[in-house]
């Protein structure tokens, strides 16, 4: 399995991407959508509210069992997947690109610095 | 893979609402060799076993086969069971994985100490593939050397399945036609393979799950366990207690008199959620009950769940609240099973 070389991880299994200086996205990786198996409900946070790095920020239900999702970064959600709503197995499908969750606008990007790159969450996989 | 009833299993092979769609659909197979498989027989068998089990097999034909449950003398369901009847002394008992030592010791326990019934676990020299869905037929068709047609529902028939000669039997846990065959653990996995070969997708625990819960199947050790009575479980047309030698009838025979103060239920979810086994059932103030069982159902597009409820919450399209994370999610009592197969 592969990880796209242009996004951060972290030790819960979401990744970030950075659109822009002020602004991530939020999914989770395909190792999780992989373990969790069938996604069946995505619970995520409407625009305008809070997210604190490391804490929760919504939830996400397979057939098997349901998970928290823990949020990498702080700041403020601009935008959620809703499409998830009606097609959470898209999760599944495309965990990079159309499974993404959450917008966030951020202070900075510098925090992101401390996640794990491609290689580093390979490498946390297999140890 | 996960622990379940002393076995490793494996929860699913490509993906849970693949599987179950493969069993709706077309036809999966599913490992159940955890499952025991006990043969008792002898002169006093059928006399013995109808002692314990919840109906007289001794009117069983031949042949044929029963579903029912394994009472405590307190009424409590130690184990829920198909028992086959191989010959008119040797009966075969479906113990769950989980309740093989809780069978054997209550079946040792009452165990006649003439020499008139033995009993002979011959669950690790056998194992089980349950064959299931509407091509099931024709799957272990192109592999039997006997023509399937004999098997008739809750039937046994001893034939050559692959070469080998085997029980094949038409029950199974999914709500679909289809057998469940006992071949000799030498030759099970040529068996599994073949089948595979014949078009059968390799189902997990997860699919089995999902399939026995739309059927309306209950899980022992989840819906139901020895502080369970079988008329707060629904099964009382599995019961036949009025038999003097049935070891709990008389407790059983007042238990059906009084009305349960809780009874199992099926429910399907109105708001967006999931149930899971141990969520609370409120009416919308005040607890009335427990999930059992939860799960989307892919079959009927809804997430169902089963749960004891207070009586007085137990008719159809009864307004409940199922407590997801805190949050108070609207379900309604739906008549079971959820799903029937058109015949």
């Amino acid at each position: 399995m592969s990880y796209p070389a242009d996004i951060k991880y972290t030790k819960e299994h979401e990744w970030v991407r950075v659109e822009s200086d002020t602004e991530v996205v939020i999914g989770i990786t395909t190792y999780a959508a992989d373990e969790l198996g069938d996604v069946v409900f995505v619970e995520l946070p409407e625009p305008g509210a809070k997210v604190v790095s490391q804490e929760q920020f919504g939830e996400i239900e397979s057939v098997k069992a349901v998970s928290e999702l823990y949020s990498p970064v702080t700041g403020t959600v601009i935008q959620r997947n809703e499409e998830l709503s009606d097609a959470p197995e898209i999760v599944n499908d495309s965990a990079y690109e159309q499974g993404w969750m959450i917008k966030v606008e951020v202070a900075d990007t510098s925090s992101l610095d401390e996640l794990m790159s491609a290689e580093e969450y390979e490498q946390f996989l297999e140890s | 893979m996960v622990p379940f009833g002393g076995w490793d299993m494996p929860v699913q092979y490509t993906g849970i609402l693949d599987e179950t769609r493969a069993v709706r659909n077309s036809v999966g197979i599913f490992d159940v060799s955890h499952m025991g498989r006990v043969v008792v027989k002898g002169t006093g068998a059928g006399e013995f076993l109808s002692c314990i089990f919840s109906t007289d097999v001794e009117k069983l034909a031949v042949g044929r086969a029963k579903y029912g449950v394994t009472c405590d003398q307190e009424g409590g369901i130690i184990d829920d069971n198909i028992v086959y009847r191989l010959s008119p002394m040797e009966y075969m008992l479906i113990p769950n994985a989980g309740n093989r030592e809780a069978i054997s010791s209550w079946l040792n326990r009452w165990l006649p100490n003439d020499d008139s019934v033995a009993i002979d676990d011959v669950s690790e020299r056998t194992a089980m593939i349950a064959v299931q869905g509407p091509d099931s037929f024709q799957t272990l068709s192109a592999l039997a050397e006997s023509d399937l047609e004999s098997v008739g529902p809750f039937r046994i028939v001893e034939m050559a399945i692959c070469g080998q000669t085997m029980l094949v039997a038409r029950t199974g846990y999914t709500g679909e036609d289809g057998f469940e065959i006992m071949p000799s653990t030498d030759v099970v996995l040529d068996v599994w393979d073949q089948l595979i070969q014949h078009g059968a997708i390799p189902c997990g625990l997860g699919a089995r799950d999902v399939l026995r819960l739309e059927a309306g199947l209950l899980l022992h050790g989840n819906d139901m366990d020895q502080t369970i009575n079988p008329y707060e479980a629904g099964l009382d047309k599995f019961v036949d207690a009025n038999r003097e030698a049935y070891i709990p009838g008389t407790t059983l025979r007042e238990m059906r008199q009084m009305a349960p103060s809780r009874s199992l239920v099926g429910f399907t979810m109105v708001g967006r959620g999931i149930a899971r086994h141990g969520y609370p059932i409120t009416d919308g103030a005040e607890m009335i009950g427990t999930v059992t069982s939860g799960s989307v159902s892919p079959t009927l597009d809804k997430a169902i769940g089963l749960g004891y409820v207070r009586s007085g919450f137990t008719s159809e399209g009864t307004r409940l609240f199922i407590e997801i994370r805190g949050k108070k999610i609207e379900a309604e009592v739906t008549c079971l099973p959820f799903y029937l197969r058109s015949r």
